[in-house]
């Protein structure tokens, strides 16, 4: 790796960009997480093929605030459904409707019902989206190849090189305490004004082919 | 038998002989006493408004058993893993369906009293509208039918509360084939028999008025105060002892989601029916609502807007209610069981009496009566069997059950 370094003065420079650790089980991916919370990291995360219950705790994920945004949300429709119909059919158009009065709380229901959950779910799937800081194309575990198994049947725990407490001999030492099957150190490409952008970085990671666009831009 | 076996046997889980629980049946049965007193001291004076005030007592605790039935047989169809450790408290609620047989046996004493406008040949025939639906509301025809509907009862009771039991010593994988057998049978025979029930014993009382959405009406009522039921029962338990982690917060957590669930539910089909008859207004439809919005009959049915959906809805919304605080999950199941009375008490109450008059002797002894012998029969039964089914195969999924 070294010598090829110093062969091509060319190549892109490259950093550590986090530690990757494969685990056999969710069983023991999920004591991992338990060792990684303990030691106080903050900046990573566990990746595994379908959910493991518990691993919240595990991780030591504080209770999530979505629900908040979801009520908030739903507050937001109820009101301007209500809104909305005063306004349409109580002032700005009123209509005789069989005798009835123009605005009714009774026919407001239905609509205000409906825009309720509209905006809920709305304000859940954005606020989750927010939180969660998705769609995210890139990441640097991508460039691991064996990390394409965390879709099939391994788990993993990424940590990332910027957490405060990110030390590679250190980390690595944690990590080897926790037994996994597989360590990897994964590098990515430093981002300078001639090296390969986010999308050109995301596009390599995602089909294996390192993108035109960045190689014209090296040569 | 191992020192093992017998820790994770059925006896762990039975109620020890000197435990205070031993005695809760006996309580029950004091207060079905006193209520039967006070009904009896107050039912001289007016038997025609005391046979209604019995019968709005009977079909609370009708629908609290049937609602136990039915969580049983869902419990089965949906092969559910989670809910194994808080069956056994819906088999012993549901084991009281029979019981309820003898308790109707007033009614059919009582009848003229509560269904003399289309029982009474002279009055049906007087009445086209009556007269022209008598070849289903006829006596005969009418207690045909109850005798059907607590044989169903009576049969799904039994066979799936037996068969449970039967479990718990052999346990056999293939009883709990046998007991999804039996409820996927069972399911459309409860929903059957309690849409007619209800229509029978509740919605003819007014024999003009009709409504399509009536036999969910009491099912989700029924559905409702049940899951209130587990909860107190289940909380109790635990702080007894009698649980040893078996149910836990995941537990209570799901018992307190479907508690809130069916509130919303029970709003939901309340209100399409309240609004679909507004915005017709058609006079036979609207009257049911027009007694009920009058004579001081606004007061109970505001207490149904905001005590059975509104304020159970939002005090359960939040998570932290469900798991963290069971104070407020406990509180608002009893209370549920409380807007329950209230609403079969609205639904039966103003056809013998326009004006909103409570008489204590006669509703709340008569409430007490029926009350006492549900919780009686259920605190008995629970001393006979574990508290938990601990033969059925799903077991250990239920024990290790977590919400996400």
């Amino acid at each position: 790796m070294s010598t090829h370094e110093q062969d091509t003065k060319n190549e892109p420079q490259k950093r550590v960009a986090g530690i990757l650790a494969e685990y056999d089980s969710p069983g023991s991916v999920m004591h991992a997480a338990e060792m990684m919370r303990d030691a106080g990291y903050t900046k990573w995360d566990v990746n595994t093929p379908f959910p493991v219950h518990g691993m919240d705790r595990a991780m030591g994920i504080k209770p999530t605030p979505l629900g908040w945004i979801s009520f908030v949300g739903g507050l937001t429709g109820g009101s301007l459904g209500l809104l909305m119909q005063w306004w349409m059919n109580g002032v700005d158009y009123q209509l005789n409707i069989a005798g009835k009065p123009a605005f009714t709380l009774q026919t407001s229901v239905p609509v205000a019902y409906e825009l309720t959950i509209l905006l809920t779910a709305f304000a859940t799937l954005f606020g989750m989206f927010g939180l969660n800081r998705l769609p995210q194309l890139y990441h640097w575990a991508f460039h691991s190849k064996r990390f394409e198994r965390v879709t099939d049947d391994r788990f993993f725990i990424t940590v990332d090189a910027e957490d405060p407490k990110f030390n590679v001999e250190k980390t690595s030492e944690i990590l080897e305490k926790t037994h996994p099957s597989h360590m990897e150190i994964v590098h990515e490409i430093v981002e300078t004004s001639s090296g390969g952008d986010g999308a050109s970085l995301a596009f390599e990671a995602l089909t294996g082919i390192s993108s035109p666009l960045g190689k014209s831009k090296e040569h | 038998m191992s020192a093992a076996d017998k820790k994770t046997g059925p006896s762990s889980f039975t109620i020890p002989a000197d435990h205070p629980w031993n005695n809760l049946w006996k309580i029950f049965a004091g207060v079905a006493v006193a209520g039967l007193a006070m009904a009896g001291a107050g039912a001289g004076g007016d038997l025609k408004r005391f046979a209604h005030a019995y019968l709005v007592a009977f079909v609370w605790g009708l629908t609290i058993a049937l609602g136990c039935l039915f969580f049983v047989l869902v419990q089965h169809v949906t092969n559910a893993g989670w809910s194994v450790v808080v069956r056994r408290v819906a088999e012993q609620g549901m084991s009281s369906l029979p019981v309820f047989g003898l308790l109707f046996l007033p009614l059919v004493g009582l009848k003229d009293h509560l269904y003399g406008s289309w029982m009474d040949h002279a009055r049906a025939e007087a009445d086209h509208l009556i007269h022209a639906k008598t070849g289903y509301l006829n006596f005969t025809f009418w207690i045909v039918r109850a005798v059907v509907y607590f044989g169903v009862w009576a049969f799904l009771a039994f066979r799936l509360g037996g068969l449970s039991l039967q479990q718990d010593t052999s346990k056999d994988p293939q009883l709990t084939n046998k007991m999804v057998a039996t409820s996927a049978v069972g399911i459309p025979l409860f929903a059957l028999s309690l849409t007619f029930a209800g229509i029978d014993w509740v919605m003819s009382l007014e024999p003009k008025w009709y409504s399509t959405m009536f036999g969910v009406y009491i099912f989700a009522g029924a559905v409702v105060s049940m899951f209130a039921t587990m909860n107190l029962i289940f909380s109790r338990a635990d702080s007894a002892g009698l649980l040893k982690n078996t149910v836990t917060v995941e537990h209570f957590h799901d018992l307190g989601k479907f508690m809130f669930a069916f509130t919303f539910f029970w709003g939901y089909i309340a209100f399409s029916q309240y609004m679909l008859y507004w915005y017709a207004n058609i006079p036979e439809e609207t009257e049911f609502f027009l007694h009920r919005g009058q004579h001081g009959w606004e007061l109970p049915s505001w207490i149904l807007v905001f005590g059975h959906f509104a304020a159970p809805f939002l005090l359960m919304l939040s998570r932290h209610a469900k798991r963290t605080f069971p104070a407020i999950r406990q509180s608002v199941a009893a209370w549920i069981l409380v807007v329950h009375f209230i609403d079969i008490y609205w639904l039966v109450m103003p056809n013998v009496d326009h004006h909103f008059h409570f008489n204590p002797l006669q509703d709340i002894g008569a409430l007490l009566f029926i009350a006492g012998v549900l919780f009686a029969v259920i605190f008995r039964r629970l001393l006979s069997a574990p508290i938990i089914p601990a033969g059925d195969p799903r077991l250990a999924r239920s024990l290790r059950f977590e919400n996400a």
